[in-house]
């Protein structure tokens, strides 16, 4: 499904600032993969998904989503085929224009020139309904006036309208209080498992990393170190995952909020 | 003064305003929608201007029109280019346009200043022959304008609800989702430029044609400025939480507005060289005032915290 190879990146080349933020990864997804990705701060793991998405161009390496080479391909026009959810509630939707407008440009349909019909307002209030929020019946009332919850919930219908190869999920929780969390991400796996959606997701919870899918990554400096899936996985505890990290890293795992769990998401 | 200088001076505003008021409605699309300050709209207003009187004297009024718009485009599509091509910064990329313009203004008209159109065919001169003898021969001009004006808030209405519209005014909001909307705000800037620009050319070509002469000069009253006291005055009766189409005809109401204080001011022997700063100063006063009182409301919180600590 996700092919990527000998991927590498460097910020700020040449200079004394230079960060080798991607270090020659290779990492194989399959279909229908739900994977978890952990590292402390700074480890490279949104910088993968920069890569993947195209935020930027790859030093060397080649991407390949579903059999074609995206390496070079613009962020946009990957965009039909991945969709993604950044830990800023507010970074996925337009905040001036209204619900089924937001909902209109991520549904991507028609020419140009179209406009909102009928059918689509119903169809948009059908998806509205399975958050369970009552957005449906605030389709005009502009996106700017709705909580971060909210706001989240809806850039994750916005992304899996049109249903994407792959969904990148990047601590799309971290930002809301306990109880929406909770909620977004229930509706995260009904809809990723409905679709059967190929997904990646950064998180710090070490616990829901173990949780939710079916194999766990873990990165640091730019590499994946550790990559656990199947019967090995099932009976993996979190203390296990930090000694891993040990092992593989030759450090501590530094990070308070990665070791305390499984209360800050 | 009597009734009927009172009602030619607020006729001759209200002709000022509609003219303007393609401007505010082209910076309507590029300021308040794509969020782009395009400071290139003084010398396009001008190129608008220029191109329409050569079109109007060789013998095409109507023709004029398009010609003007359709120079407007191409001055818009080189702003956009610079912008979101070339690496340029997007306040630079306007002002270089501009000043490159003023050379292809007098290039156009064979380094002449002004052009002067008293014997000329124009779209206003058509319409005055069309409705002599009705009882809109003495308004002809008013005809014109609010016609073309309407169009021109139709359409707008009619585009910003388009997909095209909307990714126009996602860009200006949150351009990240409009790359993740499989859209390249690229593209979505430059149309939002070329559509602006085609509009603040017409203003100036409807400009020239309305006063019977073209003048290199004629924007350096600060064209800009003015347009966007205007859409800010406009801004304050039907402000950002209401519809689209509220929305612009605030922008003409702006526009018409502005002209009309202006029109007293000078009675009330304000000095006419006073516009500049009038207008430098709206434009301060409104986008300062709402920041303003949220500081103050800081700075009062921190003099009472100041104090409380005094007292304790």
């Amino acid at each position: 499904m996700l092919r990527i190879s000998d991927v590498s990146k460097t910020f700020n080349p040449g200079t004394a600032d230079a960060k080798l933020a991607l270090d020659h990864l290779s990492l194989h997804v399959n279909k229908g993969d739900f994977i978890s990705i952990i590292g402390a701060n700074g480890a490279g793991k949104s910088t993968l998904f920069n890569a993947i998405c195209g935020s930027f161009f790859t030093d060397t390496g080649t991407i390949f989503l579903d059999g074609k080479n995206i390496t070079m391909q613009p962020e946009h026009q990957r965009a039909r085929q991945i969709g993604r959810l950044f830990q800023d509630p507010m970074r996925g939707s337009a905040p001036d224009m209204s619900i089924e407008e937001n909902l209109y440009l991520a549904a991507g349909k028609g020419g140009w020139l179209s406009r909102i019909t009928g059918a689509d307002r119903r169809a948009f209030r059908d998806w509205l309904a399975l958050l369970g929020m009552g957005l449906e019946n605030r389709m005009r009332a502009p996106v700017g006036l709705l909580s971060g919850g909210q706001r989240q919930a809806l850039t994750l219908l916005m992304a899996t309208y049109q249903t994407p190869k792959l969904l990148l999920l990047d601590e799309h929780t971290a930002a809301l209080d306990p109880a929406t969390a909770e909620k977004v991400l229930t509706l995260t796996r009904s809809i990723v498992e409905e679709n059967r959606i190929t997904c990646l997701m950064i998180t710090h919870n070490m616990q829901s990393a173990l949780d939710l899918g079916n194999r766990t990554l873990m990165m640091d400096r730019g590499r994946v170190i550790y990559d656990v899936s199947g019967e090995e996985r099932s009976r993996l505890t979190i203390r296990d995952l930090t000694e891993k990290f040990r092992q593989a890293s030759g450090r501590a795992l530094d990070n308070d909020r990665m070791l305390l769990g499984t209360e800050d998401e | 003064m009597s009734l009927d200088k009172i009602l030619s001076l607020v006729q001759t505003a209200v002709e000022l305003g509609l003219v303007y008021s393609l401007t505010v409605l082209a910076l309507f699309l590029s300021y308040s929608m794509l969020n782009v300050c395009d400071l290139s709209t003084d010398g396009c207003f001008t190129f608008g201007a220029a191109v329409g009187t050569l079109v109007a004297l060789s013998g095409h009024p109507w023709l004029s029109i398009p010609a003007a718009m359709g120079a407007g485009m191409l001055s818009g599509l080189v702003t956009a280019v610079l912008q979101t091509r070339m690496g340029v910064q997007s306040l630079l990329a306007g002002i270089v346009v501009n000043t490159g313009l003023y050379s292809v203004n007098l290039a156009l008209t064979g380094s002449k200043a002004q052009l002067t159109m008293t014997k000329t065919a124009t779209v206003f001169t058509i319409l005055k022959e069309k409705l002599s003898g009705t009882f809109l021969s003495g308004q002809y001009k008013l005809v014109v304008l609010a016609v073309i004006v309407t169009l021109v808030v139709i359409f707008l209405s009619l585009f910003l609800r388009t997909r095209l519209g909307l990714s126009i005014r996602a860009t200006g909001c949150n351009a990240d989702m409009v790359r993740s909307s499989s859209i390249n705000p690229i593209f979505t800037t430059t149309v939002g430029l070329c559509v602006s620009n085609a509009f603040t050319a017409l203003s100036g070509c409807l400009m020239a044609q309305q006063q019977k002469s073209f003048d290199i000069s004629m924007a350096s009253s600060g064209v800009l400025t003015v347009a966007l006291a205007s859409l800010l005055i406009g801004g304050v009766f039907f402000g950002t939480r209401r519809s689209i189409p509220l929305r612009a005809i605030g922008a003409v109401i702006g526009a018409i507005l502005f002209r009309l204080v202006y029109t007293i001011a000078l009675r009330l022997h304000m000095p006419a060289f006073m516009l500049k700063l009038v207008s430098a100063v709206i434009v301060v006063l409104t986008i300062s005032v709402p920041y303003l009182k949220n500081r103050a409301g800081l700075l009062r919180r921190r003099y009472q915290a100041a104090r409380e600590r005094g007292a304790a």
